[in-house]
């Protein structure tokens, strides 16, 4: 990476952070490296195990089917370089089914697909009368969160027809409690989770205009940036 | 309910320039999609639309050129319409920064492409666009033309709808040929109608030509409303239909 890491008189803390669009596949990556360059990181769009690792964080998209999504993450390598990250203490952006697979398991049209386990739960259908729930809507933000950190009356671009309704993950001290975004649509379920090192929104922050890009800013400005 | 009826601006593009025609006719340049979507989404647009009319090759090959521009730098939900015939197709788009792709004609003479673009892509990406005019012989009253709304077909326009959102067509964009290019309203018994059959989002379009036209809409079921000359005219702004419609009750992003 010493390439694209100008030997200049800079600080270390002045550099721009390193970012992965995790590239396996998945939809629409192409808003997401703009989007994130327009929040001030260095992006590259890769799916090598050793740029994935290296990055201050790796952001992973997720368009489509859970199992679909799974079958990718598997095959591309991802699944283990999002366990390694995580387990090491550094950062991962899950957005859309990113954040779902990041469950135990996902449920839809009956079929069951393991996730990747980094939180307990399943995903499931919402029951609302219109799905997919799809448009801005409104979260619910608890005081903890950095993530949205000025954004608290601002609506974010969701499109989802499941959704992870309930919370398990029992946080014992010294370990933070996590903050835990919610929004409604039929059911309260999880808008964002700011877990540690893994943050993951249900919610598309590269297709939320202005709002998402100064979260992606602020998820930003949470990553560690060693020399 | 806090999701936030969407104001979507279509812009027609052929050979890469937005253009807009009375009832799909008489099509007039008006200007750069990029910048206009630009425009729009700094105006407040919640999502932006192309219908891409191009009918030659080449001319569709601008279009990739004006998805991938417009993804670049704006940073609302893009749908891009108009020609799609493949999963391939989808993909190419999707590649270049689209977010959802409206089927039409392609879907009608082959009801499949539907599921084939859901298992592939997420219903999501699915929005079913259908040109519908009234036809007193069908059974819902309805029937869906092709042809920008110069052919009718005997299909029935409820149950294609019905149909497709079997299929996997995750939105529809009901757009009343009856009323397009009018400007006296949207058709409110055709989205009535509609709303009744589909648990997936419902798009109105054709017929607005004035800012409380917006409200009767939302009031008649649907979740998003679609406009284009209207907007690129300047007859009024992307925030003045949210001001209609939230002096009505209804809630918009602002």
């Amino acid at each position: 990476m010493s390439d694209t890491n100008p030997t200049s008189d800079t600080t270390p803390a002045a550099r721009r952070p390193r970012v992965v669009v995790f590239d396996y596949g998945s939809g629409n990556v192409h808003s997401a490296v703009k989007a994130l360059e327009k929040a001030g990181a260095d992006v590259t769009l890769s799916g090598d195990f050793t740029e994935a690792m290296a990055a201050d964080g790796l952001f992973v998209p997720g368009v489509g089917a859970f199992d679909a999504v799974m079958a990718a993450l598997e095959s591309s390598g991802g699944a283990r370089i999002i366990d390694k990250r995580i387990t090491g203490g550094k950062p991962v952006l899950g957005v859309c089914v990113g954040l779902q697979v990041m469950f135990d398991r996902g449920t839809e049209r009956g079929v069951e697909t393991e996730g990747l386990g980094q939180w307990p739960g399943s995903i499931t259908e919402l029951p609302a009368e219109v799905v997919p729930h799809m448009g801005w809507n409104t979260v619910r933000v608890p005081k903890n969160s950095r993530l949205f950190r000025g954004l608290e009356d601002e609506r974010f671009y969701f499109v989802h027809s499941y959704a992870a309704q309930e919370w398990l993950l029992d946080v014992i001290p010294p370990f933070t409690e996590p903050a835990l975004t919610w929004a409604d649509h039929g059911v309260p379920f999880l808008a964002a989770i700011e877990n540690g090192p893994l943050t993951a929104t249900q919610f598309h922050p590269e297709k939320s205009g202005e709002a998402g890009i100064t979260l992606l800013r602020n998820w930003l400005d949470t990553l560690p940036l060693p020399e | 309910m806090t999701l936030a009826t969407r104001v979507i601006p279509c812009l027609d593009v052929a050979n890469g320039r937005v253009v807009k025609g009375v009832n799909f006719q008489n099509l007039r340049d008006q200007g750069d999609p990029v910048e206009l979507a630009a425009n729009y989404a700094a105006q407040g647009a919640d999502e932006i639309t192309f219908l891409d009319v191009t009918a030659t090759v080449d001319g569709r090959a601008t279009t990739y050129d004006v998805v991938t521009r417009t993804a670049e730098q704006v940073f609302v939900p893009l749908t891009v319409g108009g020609g799609v015939r493949s999963a391939e197709d989808v993909a190419r788009l999707l590649g270049c920064g689209a977010d959802k792709i409206g089927v039409n004609s392609a879907a009608i003479a082959r009801p499949e492409l539907i599921g084939e673009i859901a298992d592939r892509f997420g219903a999501q990406v699915v929005v079913l666009s259908l040109d519908i005019t009234r036809e007193a012989s069908a059974p819902s009253g309805f029937v869906v033309t092709t042809h920008g709304g110069r052919t009718k077909t005997e299909l029935d326009a409820l149950a294609w709808a019905t149909d497709a959102i079997n299929r996997g067509a995750g939105e529809l964009l009901v757009n009343s040929i009856d009323a397009d290019g009018t400007r006296d309203g949207f058709d409110l018994e055709l989205i009535r109608a509609i709303r009744a059959i589909s648990h997936v989002p419902v798009i109105a379009s054709g017929g607005a030509g004035a800012l409380e036209h917006f409200a009767p809409a939302v009031q008649a079921g649907a979740d998003a409303v679609l406009a284009a000359s209207v907007f690129h005219t300047g007859a009024f702004t992307i925030d003045q239909v949210k001001l209609a419609l939230a002096d009505e009750g209804i809630e918009v992003r602002r």
